[in-house]
Formats: structure tokens, sequence, C-alpha cells
């Protein structure tokens, strides 16, 4: 086994440049960002003329045909700089990684091209009033007329809901029969009986659009079912084991912002005549947070990199899940204790970096879930070996 | 139109050190940039072929080194780069450098444009631009916040300490740009990439048919007597306190310095 932590020189070539672009263009407007309320088009667009928006996709689709690593780290870069357009960016390739992966050559040009190219924007809608951890229970319908599909249903808290133009959706065309019954579709804005319901008002994120998703008598062509009728929960599965993978090594850049901001506020505040960093309280804190992020950093990079070797990554990407936005709501919560006082105001960004932390143990799986899958594949694991 | 833009590879820091043994830049452990204006004139040359047409070549004289500033420029979107790099240039001054890249901008062959940054953040001459159109024998206009091309005349607005001068040129011509001229972009992934596969030819004196004698050293009619910061002075006395205590006591110092 060769274990090589070098990244290849293209991949070097590529983080710098992102690492300068998130350092001069996003990170010096990542408050305003937050506070203004409106999706953060301006920042979406810098990051697609970037090209980063499609870097998994092959070249012929507008991609940069460079892989799940380079595309984590690239969103970490993202998360670092301005949490909001990494969710934007998160959520993003939840439309269009299982158009990648499943679609047909014909919804390949017509939808994974101008995703990957950044010139529209795309959302994933499973998650329903009561379905949620629960997908089975998945009740927007989807029945046959001729060559179209009609829907009914609704989804909820669909990330960048409203903005995307582009989605994938999760609908049942059997229920009773639970994850047995659901397909996939891809829909656009603009279909026919295809609406948008109220942005949720969040505890953070305020600018991220997560919006109900309507579908009354919605009409979608036939030609854009994905995959197979019945085989939306693989879709699905699929999907949200990547979209692990984005919110993993979000969480992970997010606290390395907590981190970024911690230290050099230690390393000038100053308490009984000298500066806070001189006291190990702070210093374990800090010993701590960056240990702890360099962990999550790792588990999650292996998950990537699993996935481009085209071997199992479920695990690690759900371990790297669970480790990663439990660290960030751990290493959050030291930069604001850091802080003091003034990390609990609002002239510091810490407390908006605790209250953002929390949707990653929350969001595309909750803790419990990732716990779940973790202990199921451990189980079978260990099982297989007694039969062995 | 074919734009050539030159630049030159410096050290980032706006705090240059200098050895006082040997009088050079101390260069070691900085990292080297795109001398800034020179980042802009990139930058302009590369809209102006967006607007227009053609191409944009970048060229540098540097050490070999200085390819790293070249496939910058590459990745923020120039189609051709040249190094011009031999022992035969090192140590030249200001007009032994405008000689060896006009050479090379002969030898690139048709050209409707050359830009250069207004100066260097290092030297801070301003010479080289100028320099190069006289060598080239084209008109120039420095200092440059605005051009406009049309067919083949340009006309240059530039900055002046107290006011605009428009200038209008015919083309072929050089150009010198300021900083507020635009912003250069960040380099995409997809140039990023290019931009590693491109070759980047090395010229030498032969291949730019330079004569020897003008460049480098020997073609230097500047000599380097000596390269010192101005001495420190001693801190001013503060005064402080009240306006007119502080008023009172500084009239009363002129008047002991025999100053009023």
């Amino acid at each position: 086994m060769v274990v090589d932590f070098h990244f290849t020189e293209d991949q070097q070539g590529v983080f710098a440049a992102i690492k300068e672009f998130c350092d001069e263009e996003l990170a010096p407007n990542a408050q305003k960002v937050d506070e203004a309320g409106v999706f953060p088009w301006p920042s979406v667009k810098k990051v697609a003329e970037m090209d980063l928006m499609g870097i998994p996709v092959p070249e012929e689709y507008g991609g940069m045909g460079m892989g799940f690593l380079t595309w984590a780290v690239c969103a970490e870069s993202l998360s670092t700089a301005c949490t909001t357009t990494g969710a934007v960016f998160g959520a993003h390739m939840l439309a269009l990684y299982p158009i990648m992966v499943f679609g047909t050559e014909e919804q390949k040009k017509k939808y994974l091209t101008p995703l990957a190219t950044g010139e529209r924007i795309g959302g994933f809608g499973l998650t329903e009033p009561n379905a949620g951890s629960d997908a089975g229970s998945v009740a927007t319908r989807a029945e046959r007329h001729g060559d179209e599909y009609i829907l009914n249903g609704s989804k909820i808290f669909i990330t960048n809901g409203g903005d995307a133009e582009i989605y994938v959706v999760i609908a049942n065309v059997e229920p009773g029969r639970g994850t047995r019954g659901l397909t996939a579709f891809i829909l656009e804005s603009g279909m026919e009986g295809f609406t948008f319901g109220k942005n949720e008002k969040k505890m953070g994120y305020q600018s991220l659009s997560n919006r109900e998703l309507i579908f009354q008598d919605a009409r979608v062509p036939a030609e854009n079912l994905l995959l197979k009728e019945r085989r939306g929960f693989r879709v699905a599965m699929d999907t949200l084991a990547v979209g692990r993978i984005g919110m993993a090594i979000g969480a992970v850049g997010l606290a390395q912002a907590a981190l970024d901001a911690a230290v050099p506020y230690a390393q000038t505040r100053e308490q009984f005549g000298q500066t806070i960093d001189n006291f190990q309280a702070i210093q374990f804190m800090i010993a701590d947070m960056a240990t702890e992020i360099e962990a999550a950093r790792l588990l999650t990079y292996q998950a990537a990199w699993l996935k481009d070797q085209g071997v199992e990554f479920e695990k690690q990407a759900a371990m790297a899940k669970l480790f990663a936005s439990e660290m960030c709501m751990r290493a959050t919560s030291k930069a604001v204790q850091i802080h003091g006082g003034y990390g609990y105001t609002k002239e510091f960004p810490v407390e908006r970096y605790m209250r953002e932390a929390k949707l990653f143990e929350i969001v595309e799986g909750t803790s419990e879930i990732q716990r779940l899958v973790i202990a199921n594949r451990v189980l079978k694991e260990y099982h297989a070996k007694k039969q062995r | 139109m074919n734009v050539v833009v030159c630049i030159k590879q410096v050290p980032d820091t706006t705090e240059v050190r200098i050895d006082p043994v040997t009088n050079t830049l101390v260069r070691e452990g900085v990292p080297s940039i795109i001398n800034p204006f020179d980042e802009n004139a990139i930058e302009e040359g590369i809209r102006l072929v967006e607007k227009h047409g053609g191409k944009v070549t970048v060229i540098t004289m540097g050490p070999p080194q200085a390819e790293e500033a070249l496939r910058r420029a590459l990745s923020m979107g120039a189609d051709e780069a040249v190094l011009i790099s031999s022992r035969a240039f090192a140590g030249g001054d200001t007009w032994a450098t405008s000689y060896v890249l006009s050479r090379a901008i002969r030898k690139l062959g048709d050209f409707d444009l050359v830009l250069c940054g207004k100066q260097a953040f290092d030297g801070d001459t301003a010479q080289v631009g100028p320099g190069v159109a006289e060598q080239l024998g084209i008109p120039q206009a420095t200092y440059v916040i605005e051009v406009e091309i049309d067919g083949k005349r340009m006309r240059a607005r530039r900055v002046l300490e107290d006011r605009y001068e428009v200038i209008e040129m015919r083309l072929p011509a050089l150009i010198t740009v300021v900083k507020q001229i635009n912003e250069p972009r960040h380099p995409r992934l997809k140039n990023v990439m290019a931009a590693k596969k491109k070759a980047i030819p090395v010229w030498g004196p032969d291949d730019i048919e330079a004569d020897p004698s003008l460049c480098g050293l020997d073609g230097s009619p500047t000599n380097v007597v000596r390269t010192f910061l101005p001495e420190r002075h001693h801190e001013g006395e503060m005064l402080q306190g009240d306006t007119e205590a502080v008023v009172t006591r500084l009239v009363g110092k002129l008047h002991k310095l025999e100053l009023v």
C-alpha cells in the first residue's frame, strides 16, 4: 500500500488559484453576504467564472474532469472563506452528481453541461414535512400519463430552492411500497405546476435559500425520468453519500475559519498583563481545535479519495460527515470561548460560525443517521468475518 | 490585433531590503510575483484581444525562475509567452533591458500594441517602457488609465498630476498603464491547467539577433555606484497638552531656535 499525502502538481496549481480567489474575493464579503438575507448571486457567479462548479465532471460536459478529492479541497476553501457560498456549492453538487452518474446522454447534454459550467445552479429535493430521516415516507406522488409524469406534493428546506433552475426530485410512483416506489426526476424551474413556497428563516445562513418545492399537477416529460422507475432510492442514497463528503468538508472549512479567527485574537488580546495565548487554558483549546480539524480533514479527504478510486466509500463518507460536523460544533464553540464576551457579540464572526456549525449535525443525514449507517456497515463487516 | 506585454518578476514585498555590502536587493526568502502594474498591463491586453480578436504574447527578461511569472500570465489568459534569458543579459540597466526587449518584440513579428506597467515595484525607474518604444521607433503614451482602439488608431487617456491628457496615435504603439486602468482577473481553473501544458520558449542573444555589446552589463551606460536607504533621523519632539499651552511652548521653542 502506498500512502502519499502529496497533491499532484495540477492539484497544487488549482488549490493555490482557489485559495487566492477565496482570500481576495469571497472572505472580505462573507459577513455582508450573511447579513444581506438574499441569495449570494455575485459570489456564486464569481465561483462559476473560476470554473469551480463542475470540477468532477468530464471535460466534454464542460467540467474539469478532476475528481472528488479536488472538488472537496476546493469546497473546503470556499467554506472557510464564505460558508454561505460554500453551502450553495455543496447543494449544487446534489443535482449535478446524479445527472452525471445516472443521466442519459441527452440529459447530460441538456442539464449536466449548464450545471458544470455554473451557467445554471442546481438543487436536490428529497425531504418532505413527514419524510426527513425516513426517506421511505416520501409522499410526493408521480403518475405516468402518456409521455409525461404528473407530480403532486411538496418538498421542504430545499437548499438553493427557488434560485436554482435545475432540480433532481425524488417522488413516489407507488405509495405504500416505501423506498421501493421512489423515482427520481429532473425538473426545471418554470415547468407547469412547479412552484416555490416560503423561504425558511433559520438560526444561521440567512442568505441561503431553503424553500418549499410545490408540485400541483406538475408536468414532467417522461424523458426527464432519471435512471428508472422505482430506482429513486438508489439515486438518493448515492447522491447523499457524495453529499456527505461535501457536508464534512464544509464543516472542516468552517472549523478552520474558527481557528483562523481564534488564534490571532488570542495572540493580541491582553489580560493579566500578557496576551492570552500565553495561558495553557487557551493553548489547550487551540491544540484541540487544530488536532480535531486535521483529523476530520484527513478522514474527509480519504472518503473523497476512495470515491475517486471507484471503491466503497460510503462508510468513510458517513464517518467523515459525523466526525467533522460534531468537531465543527466543538471548534466553533471554543472559538467563541476564546473570544470571551466579544465572541458572543456580532462584532466578531465567531458567533455566526457557531450558529452555522449546528446545521452540519442535522443536514443531509443527522448525526444519528450517520451513526446508523456506520454501525450497520461495521456490524456487517464483523458478521462477514464470522461467516468465513 | 497582436498585443505584446512586457512584464517583470519582482519580490513580493513593499519593503525591499538592500544588502548594505553588495548594494543589491535582498531576495532570499521573499516570494516572487509579477510586478503589480504589469498585471494590469496583462489584463488590459487580454481585454483588448477579447474585444478585438488577436492574441496576447507576454515576454519577460529575467533569470530562469521568471518562467513562473509567465505561467501566471498564461493562466490569466495570455495566449503565448517567451522567456528572454541568458547570462549575457545579466546586469543590464534600463537602456540595455529596453534594447533586449525591443529585439525580442521585433523577433515576434507583426505587432499592434506593446503594453507595460507604468514602473516596476522594485526598481521604480519607469524607464523601460519608454525605452522600448524609443528602440522600436514607435509612438508611446505613459501612465495610461483608459485606452480605445479604432482600427489602426489608438486613443489613450493619461493620468497626469493635476489633469488627464487624451492623446491619439497611430498603431503600432506602446503604452504603460497605471493600476486604476482595470482590476486584474483571477486565473480560472481551465486556464491554470492549460497554462501548465504550454511550452515557454527561452530566447538568448542569438535568437533575438542582439548585439552582445549592447546587452547586459556591457551594454549599460549606467553604473550604480551605491544604493542606500536614507538614514533615519531622530524622531521629532511631540508637544502634548491643551492647544493653547502647546502653541505657547511651540512659539517659545521657535524663538529660542531663532527661526521666527
